[in-house]
């Protein structure tokens, strides 16, 4: 449980996708306009996150690694499939984000509308894959990767409505013209990033 | 009607570097420039140049990803379905990640260790998504796949360009040897240049310059 617990504060904090990796920046930058779409959109990505990483975990233990399918039969315990991992895990992540779309439309038409736009760009957010990839390396169990799942997802909307709030407050200051937009957001984010070094060495 | 048949042969075949199609390698460098205009595949760019060695595997690796997968996109653009276009796109792309990160593991493990996740995650860099969707998906091959190659070394300048600082100010050295020392310079390294925040400030200071260069603004 308390393994759990570390896991979870560090994949908020210290491993923070954003400020310490740096993945989904893409979607991060394009959708930090102001917080009321940042918050829609980092919601989503929590769900994902929390959804994709216990299933690749399932698919990587129980198909993938070099020997996991011993227990179909015992002839295909030498087979390793681990180098086919790239394309099962963002199969299983576009698939995922499929469905969630059309269960979304259907029994929640509200939901949809507020998430609807974004849910298609979240297969191609680096930090789904990201983190289905830090897992490989990191050999969790189930519980860890759910765990670091929706840890990951938490930092991330935590980031993203943090830059928005920012942004947001940053229309009514006066920057030198050619370093308006994505250039003062690009240095916004390394001072961010600096507050959160703030965390490393932090152990629960 | 044998002078007809005559003039459909000679139907004009472009030239492959005619102006048009160079254009489509050089406007990426700088007007266009995937990374500091368009915005995309700005994750990698930032977590991978703390060496120039890794930093340009990485540029190739992207090069060769963009331009192969928009080449086959091309090639099937009228035969996929709209719907499923994304699967099919992230499974073609998938398909060349996989052979780069297989080259890689066989003859630059070292590199390939360094670069951990970032070899799988040009799976889901915006610049190769981003390029079959508004480029690949509405036109011919051969300029799909200059398009794949200008877009590529766009990002590869830039990347070397961030490296080049980081690594110089950061280690003291270029491309591992260690420049300072040998100019009998003492030299501690900066430890901000190492840091995920000090590749952000160099990034945005970056913007700034080629802005104030070329006059483009975003409102």
């Amino acid at each position: 449980m308390e393994n759990l617990i570390s896991i979870g504060v560090r994949s908020i904090f210290v491993e923070n996708m954003i400020f310490a990796y740096f993945l989904g920046m893409c979607s991060y930058l394009a959708v930090s306009k102001n917080v009321k779409t940042a918050l829609g959109l980092g919601i989503a990505v929590v769900f994902v996150l929390a959804a994709t990483v216990p299933l690749n975990w399932l698919v990587q233990y129980y198909f993938l690694r070099p020997g996991a399918m011993a227990w179909i039969s015992s002839d295909l315990a030498k087979i390793d499939l681990s180098f086919l991992s790239f394309i099962v895990f963002i199969s299983v992540i576009a698939a995922f984000v499929q469905l969630t779309e059309m269960a979304v439309e259907k029994f929640s038409p509200a939901l949809y509308g507020a998430l609807g736009i974004f849910l298609p760009l979240i297969a191609v957010n680096c930090s789904i894959l990201g983190a289905s990839l830090f897992m490989l390396g990191k050999s969790f169990n189930f519980a860890e990767a759910t765990v670091y799942g929706f840890g990951s997802g938490i930092g991330w909307l935590l980031a993203i409505v943090a830059l928005a709030a920012v942004r947001e407050k940053m229309k009514y200051s006066h920057v030198p013209k050619p370093l308006r937009g994505l250039g003062i957001t690009f240095i916004l984010v390394g001072l961010m990033s600096l507050g959160f070094l703030g965390f490393m060495g932090f152990a629960i | 009607m044998a002078e007809v048949a005559e003039k459909k042969v000679a139907t004009p075949s472009e030239p492959l570097l005619s102006k048009k199609n160079l254009k489509l390698l050089t406007h990426p460098l700088d007007a266009d420039n995937p990374v500091t205009v368009q915005v995309l595949g700005i994750c990698s760019a930032l977590a991978i140049t703390i060496q120039m060695e890794t930093a340009l595997t990485m540029a190739l690796g992207l090069t060769f990803v963009t331009a192969f997968s928009n080449l086959i996109i091309s090639l099937l653009r009228n035969t996929i379905p709209s719907r499923i276009r994304i699967i099919v796109q992230l499974a073609i792309v998938s398909l060349f990640v996989i052979l780069v990160d297989q080259l890689l593991k066989a003859y630059l493990y070292d590199i390939s260790k360094r670069l951990s996740v970032f070899v799988g995650l040009i799976i889901t860099n915006c610049i190769v998504m981003g390029r079959l969707e508004a480029f690949a998906m509405g036109n011919k091959p051969i300029p799909s796949f200059l398009d794949g190659i200008g877009n590529g070394l766009g990002y590869g300048l830039i990347l070397m360009i961030i490296a080049f600082i980081r690594e110089l100010f950061g280690s003291g050295s270029l491309w591992g040897f260690k420049v300072f020392e040998m100019a009998g310079i003492p030299f501690q390294g900066n430890g901000l240049m190492m840091l995920p925040a000090g590749a952000c400030i160099v990034l945005g200071v970056i913007i700034w310059i080629q802005r104030s260069l070329n006059g483009y603004s975003e409102d």
